[in-house]
């Protein structure tokens, strides 16, 4: 980062950066800019401070059942993160939930996506506000009605009425997170397509499906972590089948082993490179197109 | 395919086409959302004479008037703390957004990405880390008991603070991302226009940036309230018995003592206000700012 030309006085005759543009533009005098980094600073540090704790507390080995305050440095943690079987199978019946969940919402959301960016028809406004009513609806009135929607039906709860319920509030998500990158996009690539002689599924797989690529696999990953994430619906619609927070929780009356954080630090780190090789990829594929 | 036409913006006008695309989705939805919230609405309005007895549909109004009156503690403690926690993430999430977007240079998307890092740790795992960090022996308690109007028996855990800065930490990311997301959009020369008018840089902010950046502003804001207001974990976690908000209350009456009716007429009472709000916003603003 250059900082050093934060305290330069505004000249009118600077090269000025285009919009868009990486280059730093200037925020106000000098003494704001510095004011305002300070509050980033500490913004970052507490955004943050929860997760330090997480993985320092990794290698910690506790004085009683509980995690929570620092006795001893220890690695032990490390070499048996699947130590605490309840919550080890709860672990993998939640990534199993999330990736069927995920499979599914994405299929149905991209379409969605698809059909109100490409198409005018009726409805169109009414089925956009549709789908922005289970974002802004809170968890617990979606998790509530559901149950009530279950038991009055004499569905019994387990695992596949979570995964009915974690499709249901990621088809929406994915559907706007997609609409909002192919927002834009030239249709008429696929005419030109057709045109040439190609027929509509092949045009589907040549050419539509790679432009919205990159829109499913960033939808793909948030909703894989908002899937692996959620409580308030999935504690709903579970009955006895739990998951990793719901596990986490339950046990908390009794106990909190560093293996939580062990498993909980893993996930980070499994996104985070998730995170870093995503947009390479992508920068990859830009790159051999243009 | 065949029944679609182009014209010169390039979007299609589909007889049936679009209908197919939707409908798997949408009809999942009508199915698991749109259903039960009616059949919520039902329950809301039954009667259920004992604890084990099947509620009966009967136009009892009588639930949402006792949910009101018995919760209005609980109520009124929800918004007030979502409310909190909201101009709490606009006060610390607008000026990251805006050093971000300024000051990012190169480094932008590696510092948006960072924003959203802590997100991807389970946020009950994060939640519970707050108790860790502010448990009465530890080092954030101790220095807040330095402070002159703190007592040496003073507390951060199980107290409203603890509640509201939680629920500020968790959901702060929806406030940054739709910020940015505004600020990115405005061309920053405009301030420099402003700055060459002879405005100073705070009234170059106030007059040109700030308006600019408010649909972001907005949006974050329903972000953050609709979560927070019906949130249990971290007045779970953070909070005290006294410090229960309505999402307390409606898991316990649903899924500890099975009071459906009346657990559906709250749960109902904290959408409807929540639903007044989103359209008045989409009515101004539009639905797009809503996708992070």
């Amino acid at each position: 980062m250059t900082m050093a030309e934060g305290a330069a006085p505004p000249v009118v005759a600077e090269v000025r950066p285009a919009v868009g543009s990486d280059r730093p533009t200037r925020a106000g005098s000098g003494w704001g800019r510095r004011v305002l980094t300070a509050v980033a600073v500490l913004a970052y540090l507490w955004l943050f401070l929860p997760i330090l704790n997480i993985v320092v507390f990794t290698f910690n080995d506790p004085a009683g059942k509980y995690n929570l305050s620092w006795e001893r440095f220890t690695l032990e943690n490390w070499a048996e993160p699947f130590k605490d079987a309840q919550l080890t199978e709860a672990f993998w019946r939640s990534l199993v939930v999330a990736a069927v969940a995920v499979a599914v919402a994405l299929a149905m959301g991209s379409l969605i996506a698809i059909a109100l960016s490409r198409y005018r028809f009726t409805g169109n406004k009414v089925t956009e506000v549709f789908l922005v009513l289970p974002l802004t609806t809170p968890e617990i009135v979606l998790g509530a009605s559901l149950y009530q929607l279950f038991l009055g039906r004499g569905v019994v709860l387990g695992q596949v009425t979570v995964i009915i319920a974690h499709i249901m509030f990621l088809v929406s998500f994915v559907a706007m997170t997609v609409k909002a990158r192919v927002r834009g996009f030239d249709w008429t690539v696929e005419d030109a397509a057709m045109d040439l002689g190609a027929r509509p599924l092949r045009v589907f797989w040549k050419v539509t499906f790679p432009l919205i690529l990159p829109g499913i696999l960033a939808a793909a990953l948030l909703s894989f972590a908002l899937s692996l994430d959620d409580y308030i619906v999935t504690d709903f619609t579970r009955g006895e089948f739990t998951t990793f927070p719901i596990q986490v929780n339950n046990a908390f009356r009794v106990s909190f082993p560093p293996q939580v954080n062990v498993l909980a630090t893993l996930i980070l780190v499994v996104t985070l490179i998730l995170f870093t090789i995503g947009p390479l990829s992508q920068r990859r594929r830009g790159a051999a197109a243009g | 395919m065949a029944a679609a036409t182009t014209d010169d913006t390039g979007l299609r006008r589909g007889r049936f086409a679009p209908y197919g695309l939707l409908s798997p989705g949408i009809i999942w939805l009508l199915v698991f959302f749109l259903v039960p919230v009616v059949m919520l609405v039902r329950a809301s309005l039954s009667t259920k004479p004992s604890r084990f007895a099947e509620p009966v549909f009967s136009w009892d109004f009588s639930n949402y008037g006792s949910a009101l009156s018995e919760y209005s503690d609980e109520f009124i403690r929800s918004f007030l703390y979502a409310g909190t926690a909201t101009v709490l993430a606009i006060l610390i999430g607008y000026p990251l957004a805006y050093w971000i977007a300024t000051c990012g240079g190169r480094w932008k998307n590696f510092l948006i990405g960072l924003v959203v890092v802590p997100f991807f740790t389970s946020y009950l795992i994060r939640t519970i880390a707050w108790t860790s960090i502010l448990q009465d022996d530890g080092v954030v308690t101790g220095l807040y008991r330095l402070l002159p109007w703190v007592g040496s028996d003073g507390r951060i855990l199980a107290t409203p603070m603890a509640v509201i800065g939680g629920l500020t930490y968790n959901f702060i990311s929806f406030m940054i991302l739709p910020i940015y997301v505004s600020l990115e959009k405005i061309d920053f020369r405009l301030t420099e226009a402003a700055a060459d008018l002879g405005c100073t840089p705070w009234r170059a902010f106030r007059k040109v940036v700030l308006p600019l950046s408010l649909p972001g502003i907005f949006a974050g804001s329903l972000l953050v309230f609709i979560p927070a207001a019906g949130d249990y974990l971290n007045a779970r976690y953070l909070g005290s018995p006294q410090t229960s908000m309505i999402g307390t209350v409606v898991q316990n009456k649903f899924l500890v003592q099975f009071d459906y009716p009346q657990a559906a007429a709250l749960s109902l009472v904290l959408m409807v206000i929540i639903t007044v709000l989103v359209l008045i916003y989409s009515k101004f603003l539009g639905t797009e700012g809503l996708a992070v």
